[in-house]
């Protein structure tokens, strides 16, 4: 099962509907997934146990796990090719 | 039962501000002077738009909401501001772009979690080209009240 981050500047606004939004585009599609919501400053302690990192704070940081940026969940705008990217990784 | 503080005293119409700065600050002395964040919030916010910003390019009038950590509010609410001009935001995730505001939804939560519904009607208010432009335009306070509640549902 792979581990999602899903991270935004406080952790508790716009991560709350990116989180809502990756949980349905996994269950939709069967996907089994962990799904941990944090601040994008806790996304460091979870550097070795991550997959993926899905997020509305874009920073500069590499990290060895995609990074995604979820926008477009919140503006609608290309939401279709964000969900795409997401399933890609997922299904890798 | 009903915890969100909303009426027509944290709507902001017109609101003249020639920065982004400007516009927070205006916004959060409206909500210190009734109490429901604390004199914290605002400098906090203000780091906070700094380092991730949240100015959102949507459909037809762009918006940005503005908001920081729980502890720095008192009662939950949130205040919108009519910008008369647009104002500059950082486009959220987008480092170096900006993005001309005209909508300013500043959010006050007061707690880390159980606002799922709220935020995700806020975001289908934000896809919804007819209803930013509605409130962008719309002069009378009450019928923006009228039409946030019911398209937030403060019923939760």
């Amino acid at each position: 099962m792979k581990t999602v981050l899903i991270a935004c500047g406080a952790g508790i606004a716009t991560s709350t509907v990116v989180n809502n939004a990756v949980e349905e585009l996994a269950k939709e599609n069967n996907i089994k997934v962990d799904l941990k919501q944090v601040k994008i400053s806790e996304v460091g302690a979870y550097a070795d146990s991550a997959d993926l990192l899905v997020t509305t704070a874009m920073t500069q940081k590499e990290f060895d796990f995609p990074v995604i940026n979820a926008r477009n969940f919140l503006t609608g705008i290309g939401i279709e090719d964000t969900k795409a990217q997401i399933l890609e990784e997922l299904k890798k | 039962m009903r915890d969100i503080y909303f009426d027509e005293s944290i709507i902001l119409l017109d609101l003249e501000a020639g920065s982004k700065e400007e516009v927070l600050t205006a916004m959060a002395s409206n909500l210190e002077e009734k109490g429901l964040i604390k004199s914290s919030y605002l400098e906090a916010v203000i780091a906070r738009e700094e380092e991730f910003a949240t100015g959102l390019p949507t459909n037809g009038v762009s918006v940005a909401i503005p908001h920081t950590d729980v502890e720095h509010v008192n009662t939950k609410t949130i205040s919108v501001a009519v910008l008369k001009k647009p104002v500059e935001f950082g486009v959220m995730g987008d480092p170096n772009e900006m993005v001309d505001v005209e909508l300013v939804f500043m959010l006050a939560m007061d707690k880390a979690d159980s606002q799922l519904n709220l935020l995700q009607n806020l975001m289908q208010i934000f896809q919804n080209e007819e209803t930013l432009k509605f409130l962008a335009n719309e002069k009378d306070k009450t019928k923006i009240v009228n039409l946030l509640e019911n398209k937030l549902d403060f019923s939760f």
